[in-house]
């Protein structure tokens, strides 16, 4: 696997494996950030991938040598990494996302078909049936970055952000589709909710979603979200 | 335990920070200046990751309902007890019923406030630190509020004993103070417009050479849109050769990123996981105690330092702190003997 390794920090580092968003580079970041997890090196903090990087955090003390610890670090990891590859047919992890679209839930519902001369019925179709890939998480806890939605249902930012944006809530910027995992305030169109939760604060895997999955939205009425709720609790 | 009679400006439960879940978007936390808050357990005998009080600018007041051994480092915030002065980066024993209360910050930002065992409140996360957006971690997942008590932990062995040698001392005094203190290497510089020193970031090749000179001979003021997530700077505009558009990538504790409009942004304690903004710099982590101790209006001198350089200034100065723990122990052993 093709790599460049840069400090980021005095304790940090950046694995870049490639420029663009692609699918590829993300099988590759995945593959390295599994490494990672896989290996668990005692001189390892944590890693954070980003879309075309892994950001691997260490401790320089637990590095045992007589040179930089950084050096050490690379050249323990050269050969590792160079013999990574893709494993073409490894099998994303597909997470069914459960979606109430429009009403309360999604208020800009309305405004996204407007926007697009498309009707409402069409903007739930179109993002229903997209493929979706979670390319990182970050901007909140268990806030994913999601690639892969139809251009046909694209929307820019309200011109007016919200204050409060209640968690669950389902939206479109841009090119982008987001679900937000704790209340916040932000610009993006809301076009639904999910009962999910996407970020639970205990637990050993606090967010539901990680770099990599593969998301499907699944349009339900509000009674099954009303369930769906009930059932968590 | 401790009662909070007044809750200051911003005091939060912190420790060393909440690692191995940013690949899930969650935000370390954690202290600011991490050298005063592990100095400040260090002096009451407890492990450096125990969770501490970071107080801001204005201190809160507070009363002691036992006895309890306590250290305040970092920045000076006139802290005194019972109307009395009490000195910083010392072990301190003060007795039940004792108030304690801040006045005006002299030096610095932020105080550490360390007490013997700790305080006792639920880890979430593998960290008792307070993560202030989300509410979880510290106490209740918020600022310290009036009437918020804390309990305290179970006493490690040192902290017995340091706790032994100033009772012997005490007298009929509500508090007493210990008379050695540490190497005033470690305090943080109270200069009017300290050095910082700066590596270059990873998009330091995408600023103009103007812009890349600027950051490391002009100098900048720390803005009031600065908190524990950030600091914004205000200096000579850094702008980009030409416009490029960045992926998100992680960021650190000290990342220097520029957003379009040309003023820089440090990232800190409550920065977010990934950053979309280009990064000029990177402060060496030695130096990130000077920089969490500047408040709004406060100057600052950029350095260049070679990635290598601060690597080693970090080793040595984990060897420093190191010893400084061993220091600590040892006095206390001969004290006790």
């Amino acid at each position: 696997m093709k790599y460049t390794i840069e400090p980021l920090g005095d304790n940090s580092m950046i694995i870049e494996l490639g420029q663009d968003m692609s699918h590829e580079i993300q099988q590759k970041v995945k593959k390295v950030s599994a490494f990672f997890e896989e290996n668990m090196f005692d001189w390892v903090i944590e890693t954070i991938p980003g879309f075309t990087t892994v950001a691997v955090f260490y401790d320089p003390l637990k590095i045992d040598t007589t040179t930089l610890p950084y050096d050490e670090v690379c050249a323990f990891l050269e050969p590792l990494l160079e013999k990574l590859e893709i494993d073409g047919d490894a099998d994303p992890r597909v997470v069914e996302i459960p979606v109430c679209y429009g009403g309360e839930f999604g208020p800009d519902l309305e405004e996204v078909a407007n926007h697009n001369g498309l009707s409402v019925d069409d903007v739930i179709d179109i993002h229903s049936n997209g493929e979706y890939t979670v390319y990182m998480i970050g901007f909140a806890p268990g806030f994913p970055y999601i690639g892969g939605m139809s251009e046909k249902i694209a929307a820019p930012r309200r011109s007016n952000p919200r204050l409060k944006i209640p968690a669950g809530s389902v939206g479109i910027a841009g090119k982008q589709t987001g679900v937000y995992p704790i209340e916040t305030p932000g610009g993006w169109q809301l076009i639904g909710k999910t009962p999910e939760k996407l970020f639970t604060p205990d637990g050993d895997t606090p967010s539901l979603l990680q770099a990599g999955d593969q998301i499907k939205f699944v349009p339900i009425s509000e009674e099954e979200f009303q369930r769906i709720e009930e059932d968590a609790r | 335990m401790i009662k909070i009679t007044k809750p200051g400006l911003l005091t939060s439960v912190q420790d060393l920070g909440r690692y191995g879940f940013q690949k899930y978007g969650v935000i370390t936390s954690g202290v600011m200046d991490t050298t005063a808050h592990r100095i400040a357990n260090s002096l009451v005998g407890n492990a450096e990751n125990e969770a501490t009080l970071e107080l801001t600018l204005l201190g809160p007041d507070m009363e002691f309902k036992e006895d309890t051994l306590i250290s305040i480092c970092g920045g000076n915030l006139s802290p005194s007890i019972d109307g009395k002065p009490v000195k910083l980066w010392r072990s301190v024993l003060v007795t039940a019923g004792s108030k304690l209360k801040f006045g005006g910050c002299k030096t610095g930002c932020r105080a550490y406030l360390a007490v013997a065992g700790g305080f006792d409140v639920p880890e979430v996360m593998n960290s008792k630190s307070t993560y202030l957006r989300a509410g979880i971690g510290g106490h209740n997942g918020k600022a310290l509020q009036n009437d918020d008590e804390l309990s305290i932990g179970e006493l490690s062995e040192l902290s017995g004993k340091i706790t032994r040698v100033l009772a012997a001392q005490l007298g009929e005094n509500k508090f007493v103070e210990m008379q050695w203190t540490i190497s005033s290497d470690f305090i943080a510089s109270s200069a009017s417009k300290p050095q910082v020193r700066v590596m270059k970031g990873r998009q330091y090749d995408w600023f103009t050479t103007e812009s890349q000179m600027k950051l490391f001979t002009d100098h900048f003021e720390v803005t009031s849109q600065s908190d524990r997530m950030g600091y914004r700077l205000k200096g000579p505009e850094l702008a980009l050769e030409e416009k490029q558009e960045m992926l998100s990538e992680a960021v650190s504790f000290g990342t220097i990123q520029v957003p379009s409009e040309g003023n820089p942004i440090v990232l800190l304690a409550d920065r977010q996981t990934t950053g979309g903004y280009p990064k000029i710099g990177q402060i060496a982590t030695v130096d990130l105690s000077i920089m969490a101790q500047l408040k709004p209006g406060d100057k600052v001198q950029f350095v260049e330092v070679s990635h290598e350089v601060a690597q080693q200034l970090y080793l040595d100065r984990e060897k420093k702190l190191h010893q400084l723990k061993q220091g600590i122990a040892l006095k206390i052993r001969q004290e006790t003997k």
